[in-house]
């Protein structure tokens, strides 16, 4: 089995979906990729079912919010080689009043969940996901809380104020 | 329906041919039930003793770790990995301290990360303690639970002399440890590591050729290695389908590589497997805390942090006497430190899988984003459409079995 590294996979993947991805560094060492959320589902089907590659296994899914950006979410998807030890970072930015993403479900049943904390937390629709609710915060939350623009603590709160503590 | 008995008395059973023999049952299991450990609900829709469809409700404990990490300083963000998985909150600690490390790109001596080989095996230990005892309590065997659970305490009696606490442990510091183990640490070490392994094997011989124990989980919630990639499992349940992935070996960190010793396979993936993997890999550890042990022996006494004084406070003396030791205490705890800006994960082998830390640093005080990747979140989303078509105590023992620690899975 040839050794695997980052750069026969930045040869692999550039040589099959051509401009569709397109390399953001190796930060640490991981190669970080970056799609569009048109692809994102070609992609992570390919870099699975690749006799090459083999990323088969989805480690986790997150997003991050970048509210100065034009687009505002990045989706983040770890990716694994088990075989040869091999993490690849995928990125799609996504922006609009309701980001959308294809649902990774048809791939991986794993992400199921990941991609229902990742709906809680940052508002993000998973097209196609079976079962899109939120899952740690309660049903009736109307915001998205993991969104930089919702403070930690209620600022007009004022149980804490110091003259209740004696202070 | 008018003709309905309304007093019960026992010269008048309930009984009416027309019953409907034909109807579900909802059950609520949880949130607080005694066979759950921890504050599971699962809203399943029952057939008898048997489980047609059920659905996790999960978040009885969320506490928005992620978003409070967004708004503490690295230091600040330990006693919030405590309290992920409580069992073993030194692997979290250590992940977290070696996420750090990596971002700030920091060197850590070889006698440091032993000691936090042998910190991290113990708590592993620990961990593998409270799951395969509370699987005997399950399946109705009381007694091993209480053997192995007196030497779980001499393991939060290590931890105890090494830091001061027993659970949630805030154990090391960003670039080594706060102070160095003591005499008494390291003979309870030792002690430990001559008292377990009878006690240990005493544990498996109560279960492993028990009959009831192996009616109760042989065969039960077998799972494929396909199924258990499908759905991203890790650690030992992951390993108890056949597949041999183990960051410490895949990945090696804290020179895991330099160690020597076995991750134990199982063939079915079932209860029974996921018991024995347990068990094997407490053995294990004992072999790596011991080859820790004596690789300590060969490093320079009393190391026990980098030198990073821009990272690692200095001795709380010396910031009193000292200049240079009291700008760098100013500047770590207000947090005017350079770091760079960069995104690093890097995961841990946690007791139940491996525990992933995903930090983005934007250059601030605190990080711009942290994301866990908790292993009890991703492997407990299998539970309900496993349990379709099990038993009720089936469903209880795969519970149990696949160690799911309420604090990691609600984060």
């Amino acid at each position: 089995m040839n050794k695997l590294d980052n750069q026969v996979i930045i040869d692999r993947l550039q040589a099959v979906l051509g401009d569709k991805v397109h390399v953001l560094g190796e930060p640490h060492g991981l190669l970080a990729i970056q799609t569009e959320s048109a692809y994102i589902l070609e992609l992570l089907a390919f870099v699975k079912n690749d006799e090459l590659l083999r990323l088969n296994y989805l480690t986790d899914i997150t997003a991050v919010h970048y509210p100065l950006q034009e687009k505002q979410y990045a989706v983040v998807y770890h990716l694994h080689n088990l075989f040869q030890n091999i993490r690849v970072r995928v990125k799609v930015f996504i922006g609009g009043e309701q980001p959308t993403i294809p649902s990774a479900t048809s791939v991986w049943q794993g992400a199921n969940w990941m991609e229902r904390e990742t709906y809680d937390f940052f508002g993000i629709h998973f097209e196609g996901h079976p079962d899109l609710r939120r899952i740690l915060n309660m049903d009736d939350l109307d915001v998205f809380p993991m969104r930089k623009e919702y403070p930690l603590e209620d600022p007009n709160r004022i149980d804490k104020k110091d003259f209740y503590f004696g202070r | 329906m008018s003709n309905r008995i309304t007093k019960i008395t026992p010269n008048n059973p309930v009984f009416y041919d027309n019953d409907p023999q034909d109807e579900l049952i909802t059950l609520n299991l949880g949130p607080t039930h005694p066979a759950t450990h921890g504050v599971f609900q699962n809203v399943l829709q029952i057939d008898g003793e048997r489980i047609v469809s059920g659905v996790s409700t999960i978040g009885y404990i969320h506490r928005a770790f992620e978003k409070i990490a967004e708004h503490r300083p690295f230091y600040q963000i330990t006693p919030l990995t405590d309290r992920l998985n409580y069992c073993s909150s030194p692997i979290n600690n250590m992940g977290w301290h070696m996420t750090v490390e990596k971002l700030l790109d920091i060197e850590i001596p070889k006698r440091v990360q032993y000691m936090r080989v042998i910190v991290m095996e113990l708590a592993r230990i620990a961990d593998h303690i409270i799951c395969n005892g509370i699987l005997g309590v399950d399946t109705g065997a009381f007694s091993g639970f209480l053997y192995v659970m007196q030497e779980r305490e001499f393991i939060y009696e290590i931890f105890e002399e090494i830091c001061g606490a027993r659970l949630t442990t805030n154990i090391g510091r960003i670039g080594g440890f706060e102070r160095d183990f003591n005499a008494i640490a390291f003979d309870k070490i030792r002690e430990f590591l001559k008292r377990y392994p009878p006690v240990l094997s005493e544990f498996e011989e109560l279960f492993v050729r028990n009959r009831i124990f192996i009616e109760r989980t042989s065969g039960v919630a077998a799972v494929t290695p396909e199924q258990a990639l499908d759905y991203s499992w890790s650690g030992p349940i992951l390993r108890a389908t056949g597949v041999d992935y183990d960051v410490r070996v895949t990945a090696p960190y804290c020179s895991y590589e330099e160690f020597e010793f076995d991750v134990p396979v199982g063939t079915n993936g079932d209860v029974y497997d996921r018991f024995m993997v347990r068990n094997e890999e407490m053995r294990q550890s004992m072999r790596i805390i011991q080859q820790a042990l004596e690789k300590i022996e060969k490093e320079p006494k009393g190391v026990f942090h980098a030198d990073v004084p821009e990272f690692y406070l200095p001795p709380k003396e010396q910031v009193y006497n000292n200049m240079e030791a009291l700008i760098y205490h100013f500047k770590i705890v207000m947090g005017e430190w350079e770091t760079p800006k960069s995104e690093v994960y890097h995961a841990v082998e946690g007791a139940n899988g491996e525990l992933g830390f995903y930090l983005i640093h934007d250059g601030g005080r605190t990080p711009y984003r942290l994301h866990f990747r908790r292993p009890s979140f991703i492997n407990y989303q299998m539970f309900a459409p496993m349990s379709r078509g099990m038993l009720i105590s089936d469903a209880i023992i795969n519970m149990s079995s696949l160690n799911v620690i309420a604090g990691e899975l609600d984060a």
